[in-house]
Order: C-alpha cells, then sequence, then structure tokens
C-alpha cells in the first residue's frame, strides 16, 4: 500500500517536472540492510534568495543508497546539522545511527552555484576532507553527482559512477506513430537529451571506450544495419551493411576493434571489424546463432550467447582461434552477457519462470540470481561494477531498473513518459 | 480431325528418327531424361494449376495482380505463424505460401519481402536472429514451390515491431510472425 501511494506521488512528480528530472517509481531493499554503511547526509545550507533550485543532499543520498553500499539515513532522524566544520560533535549523530556524515552549503554566484561539503567519520571522531565543487546554475544536478562519486570515494575508498552517463532506446507512440529515439541522460536518468531519432526501430547502443561515441543498430533503411555517431558533435557514419543482419556491435576495450553479429553468410556469426580499416575478421563459423558479443576488460577473450547446442547459451572463446566453451547450464536459456569491469563475473539474460538477471562468477562459476522480473533484459554495468543497469516492464510498460551489484538495492525508474530500454552505462 | 493427322504424322516422324538415333545411346538417353524432366515440370504444373482451381485462384491458374487482393484467395493470406523459439513452418501454411509462389513463378518481375518477427521472450539480439531464420524457412518453402530467389529478400526485425501488446499467451503467438510484403506486384 505504501509502495503504491509512493508510486502515484512519483508519477505525479513526473507529470509536473516532465523532462526535468527522472521519476523513481519504486526502490526496494531485500534481505534487509544488514551490511550497507550508514551515512547521514544532512539538507545543504542554501546562502540564496528563496529555495535552492536542487535538493542537493536528496540526489546525493538517494545515488548512494542504490549502490548497496551504503544506507541514507531517513532525513526526519537527523539531528540539526552544525553549520560550520567546527560544529560537528560526533555523539549526536553516533546516537541517532551515522558512521559517517556528509554535510555542505551551496552559494549562487555569476552563473554558477559553489558547492561546499566536508565528510566525517562519526567513529573515529575526525574530519576526513573537505571539497569544493562549482557547478552551472543549470546544471546543479551534475554538480550532485560530483559530490556522490567525492562521497561516495571518501567512504568506501572506490570510484562513483555518479557522473557517468546512460543511453538507452525510448520509445512513444502506437502503429503508424510509433517514434524511436536513442537518449543520453545522466546516470540517473534525469537530463534526458536525444541524439537520434527514427521512425523505425533502434537497438542495441554501445558506448566506445572513451564516452565520446555510440554505435548502434538502426533500422532507417529498412534493415538492420550498425552505425557509429559521436556524442558530441552528432555525426554519423554507417559501419557495416552485409546482406543479412548487422547487429549487436560492441567496442574492444582498447578501442580499435568493434566485434558484432553478422549472417552475411547465411547464418549469424561473431565477426570483429578493425575500425582504422574497416577489415572483418570472422570469429565464430557455425551454422546456429551466434550474437551478443562481449569482451572482457583485457581484450582477449570474448563472450557470447549461441544456440548451437539447441537452447540459446552463454560461451566464451580467447582470440584468436580458441575454442568456444559453454558457460552457463543453470536456465532453460541464457544471453546477453555483461562482463564486470574487473572481469572477474558475467550478469546475463536467464531464462526459465520468466526472464531475469543472474550473475556468474568466472572463477567459481557459482550462480546468484539478482531480479525477480518476468522481462529483466539488457544487463549493462557501471563503470565501476558497483550496479547493473537493465530494461524491465512495469504494467507492460518499458522502464529501466539497476540492481545493486549483490541483487539486495533494487530501483526501478523512467526517464521519461513512453517506454525506455536497452540501457548502457558510459565509461567514468 | 486435321490435327489429330498432323499429330500422329510428327509422332510417326519422331519415333522413326528415334529409331535411326539407335547408336548414340548417350545422346538419346540424355533425351530422354530432358523429356522426363519436361514432362515431371508440366505434371508439377498441372498438379499446382489444379489446386490452384481448386483453391479458387482462377480457372486458367494464371495468378493476375487482382487475386493479391482478392479475399477469396489464398493469396490474400500474409501471415505465417510460429511456435515459441522455432522456425519450423506449419503445415497449415503450405497452401497459402504454395499459392504465393506460384504468383510469383507466374510474375517474374514482382518481388516479395519476407519480414520474421519475434515475441519478447528472449533476449533482443537473439531475436533478431530468430526473426532472420524465421524468414529464411519461409523463403525455402517459397522458393522450393517455384518462386526465384532474387524475388524474395529476407528481412528480420526480431521483437522491435510487435502487433500485440499484452504479454499474454496470445499476443506472443501474434508477435511470432513472418509478413509477406509485395515490393512489386506484378
Amino acid at each position: 500500500m505504501m509502495r503504491r501511494s509512493l508510486q502515484g506521488w512519483c508519477l505525479g512528480v513526473l507529470l509536473l517536472v516532465a523532462g526535468q528530472a527522472s521519476a523513481v517509481l519504486e526502490v526496494t531493499v531485500t534481505e534487509g540492510i544488514t551490511g550497507a554503511i550508514p551515512v547521514a547526509v544532512a539538507p545543504f545550507v542554501w546562502e540564496g534568495a528563496g529555495s535552492p533550485p536542487e535538493d542537493v543532499a536528496q540526489i546525493v543520498g538517494a545515488n548512494l543508497a542504490r549502490t548497496g553500499r551504503i544506507e541514507a539515513l531517513a532525513r526526519e532522524r537527523l539531528p540539526r546539522a552544525p553549520d560550520t566544520p567546527e560544529g560537528f560533535l560526533a555523539e549526536s549523530w553516533s546516537a541517532a545511527g551515522a558512521e559517517y556524515l556528509v554535510i555542505g552549503r551551496m552559494r549562487p554566484e555569476e552563473g554558477r552555484v559553489v558547492i561546499d561539503f566536508h565528510v566525517f567519520d562519526v567513529l573515529a571522531n575526525q574530519r576526513m576532507g573537505g571539497f569544493r565543487i562549482p557547478a552551472p546554475s543549470d546544471q546543479l544536478r551534475r554538480g550532485a553527482h560530483r559530490v556522490s562519486d567525492i562521497v561516495f570515494e571518501t567512504i568506501t575508498g572506490e570510484k562513483g559512477s555518479f557522473s557517468s552517463r546512460i543511453v538507452y532506446v525510448a520509445v512513444t507512440g502506437q502503429g503508424e506513430e510509433r517514434r524511436y529515439a536513442l537518449e543520453v541522460a545522466d546516470s540517473d536518468g534525469a537530463n534526458p537529451r536525444a541524439m537520434f531519432r527514427s521512425s523505425h526501430p533502434l537497438m542495441s547502443p554501445e558506448w566506445s571506450p572513451d564516452g565520446r561515441d555510440l554505435v548502434y543498430v538502426s533500422f532507417e533503411n529498412r534493415r538492420s544495419e550498425i552505425f557509429r555517431q559521436n556524442v558530441e558533435s552528432g555525426a554519423r557514419t554507417r559501419l557495416a551493411s552485409f546482406p543479412g543482419i548487422n547487429s549487436a556491435p560492441t567496442w574492444s576495450p582498447d578501442g580499435t576493434r568493434l566485434a558484432m553479429s553478422l549472417s552475411r553468410d547465411g547464418s549469424p556469426n561473431i565477426y570483429v571489424m578493425d575500425l582504422a580499416s574497416g577489415a572483418l575478421t570472422q570469429i565464430t563459423r557455425t551454422n546456429a546463432i551466434d550474437t551478443e558479443p562481449a569482451w572482457s576488460p583485457d581484450g582477449q577473450t570474448l563472450y557470447f550467447t549461441s544456440d548451437r547446442a539447441g537452447s540459446a547459451q552463454i560461451y566464451q572463446m580467447r582470440l584468436p582461434g580458441g575454442t568456444p566453451q559453454r558457460l552457463t547450464y543453470e536456465g532453460t536459456s541464457a544471453g546477453a552477457a555483461a562482463v564486470s569491469p574487473d572481469g572477474k563475473s558475467l550478469v546475463y539474460v536467464r531464462g526459465g519462470d520468466g526472464l531475469r538477471l543472474a550473475r556468474l562468477d568466472l572463477e567459481t562459476r557459482r550462480e546468484t540470481l539478482l531480479t525477480s522480473g518476468r522481462y529483466d533484459k539488457s544487463p549493462s554495468f557501471a563503470p565501476n561494477g558497483s550496479m547493473v543497469i537493465y530494461s524491465t516492464t512495469d504494467r507492460g510498460r518499458g522502464i529501466l531498473g539497476s540492481v545493486s551489484r549483490d541483487g539486495r538495492v533494487h530501483q526501478r525508474f523512467a526517464p521519461r513518459t513512453g517506454d525506455v530500454r536497452e540501457p548502457a552505462w558510459s565509461p567514468l | 480431325m486435321h490435327a489429330v493427322i498432323r499429330w500422329g504424322f510428327i509422332l510417326l516422324l519422331a519415333a522413326t528418327l528415334a529409331a535411326c538415333a539407335q547408336p548414340k545411346r548417350d545422346a538419346a538417353e540424355a533425351e530422354r531424361l530432358a523429356a522426363e524432366a519436361a514432362a515431371a515440370e508440366e505434371a508439377e504444373r498441372a498438379r499446382l494449376e489444379a489446386e490452384a482451381r481448386a483453391q479458387g485462384l482462377g480457372t486458367a491458374g494464371v495468378l493476375g495482380v487482382d487475386s493479391l487482393d482478392d479475399p477469396q484467395s489464398p493469396l490474400s493470406g500474409r501471415l505465417v505463424y510460429f511456435e515459441y523459439d522455432s522456425d519450423t513452418v506449419r503445415p497449415e501454411f503450405i497452401p497459402m505460401l504454395e499459392a504465393h509462389s506460384l504468383y510469383l513463378s507466374q510474375n517474374p518481375n514482382a518481388r516479395v519481402r519476407l519480414e520474421g518477427h519475434t515475441d519478447e521472450r528472449g533476449t533482443r539480439e537473439y531475436n533478431l536472429a530468430l526473426g532472420e531464420r524465421r524468414a529464411q524457412a519461409v523463403r525455402r518453402v517459397m522458393t522450393l514451390n517455384g518462386a526465384r530467389d532474387s524475388q524474395l529478400e529476407v528481412i528480420s526485425y526480431g521483437e522491435e515491431m510487435p502487433v500485440a501488446f499484452a504479454q499474454t499467451d496470445d499476443a506472443w503467438a501474434q508477435n511470432r510472425r513472418v509478413e509477406i510484403v509485395y515490393e512489386v506486384r506484378r
């Protein structure tokens, strides 16, 4: 009941501020929050007139909580925050259950807002650091993501992924009015911006390792073709338009090659294209479906989906010319593998009772189910490996989900109205 | 009456020529095989035409462009449906595909797009490949029945263009399809 009313409230907010911010439909924490670090993010003091354009502390708290590593303590339970770092009293914060405290002030200047903030270790009774982030007035939300990155790294020692972006496919309208758009948004779905619009389907967006370019599949010429597009300039080039399907492009970690699935010889096989020369190297040779290639971080191994054994399953293959080895056995099918940034695990779509995300530890071969939806697809790791973003459904509507890497913290959100799907997380 | 006499004469002449050609066994054998093949082709054509007539495709066995729009004609059928994760063309769709094949064989300039689609169960890129497989399976049936390869273009949209949006067995069944789209009708 609580959850339902929260959803309704958030949807209402979405209608009011459409295009301004993402709508968080639902945040759920499974298996309690034991193990998460309790952090108090006190409301940041606004030194300008009126009310602040963004509730930065709220954005920071929500970002931190999504990782599952941190529990952002409810604002109502917090004592009054000190006006200056010198006013910090560890006792009152430890009594509130906080292990860390974040306080901050925001000062509007000519065209920008200066954010000063401090992170305290409550148990050690000391200030860990003070920071200053200037943000353009109209990009205060991005400033809040920068603050989140610094707080996350200060507390956990790991880099944050909050300033990175996501790309996804947005679909609006029905029948002849159906429109497809490739959109880039902040990692929490805010500030969506259309990169390309089409009345024909768009599929499979992926980032270049330097975050400057996208590759994706477009049906604008009434068949699947692979395009590359620069995020800054919007310039597009067509990379693959062979007979048959041209699909599932993904950049090699060194940025020089593109793995893809082509059916130019009758059935889909994995190929690698050298981007400088355009030369193709055929990697697999079967009459089966071989698709959805994913690179290991060292560029030495390709993971891909194949139905060579009857059902779709995930295989790994050393480059060049290794023998494919089957990795998945748990579900009735498996596909769309995403490789963790440390290369130690895969998250993939497991078929069986619906489509759900599962994590496969490549060393122990142990598997963990991460989600419980029926149409959870297209997983993509945050660049720091802390979370996985994916597409899911909410009463038939395509929305995005994120899950912490341990599977405990789930969030469902929609950057815009209409359907969204196939999210891919940018590099840092 | 005259025609019968003339045909009789030609046959007699042919038999005489055949008898004279006896030593050239290989050539005669090749001729015989060619004649058999021609006869088989003619028989198959007659069978298809008979079938077409039986299905109401027109008495002459020649399919006019109008028959594409005739709701009584099997050519009005443009959809082939599939089982989950399967590219097997079910028997109930064979007569309709035979009719389209016959039409294409009689209208060599006609061109068709075979657009393969899937339901949403499965990963997207896998489904794109599965949709292609389904369209290829339909193409095989049609080329075996007289359509030329050059008349058929295989395209896959995977799960990207559903026609039914509910998450039910019925909706999924409607989405697992190959659409026969005439790009050039005659």
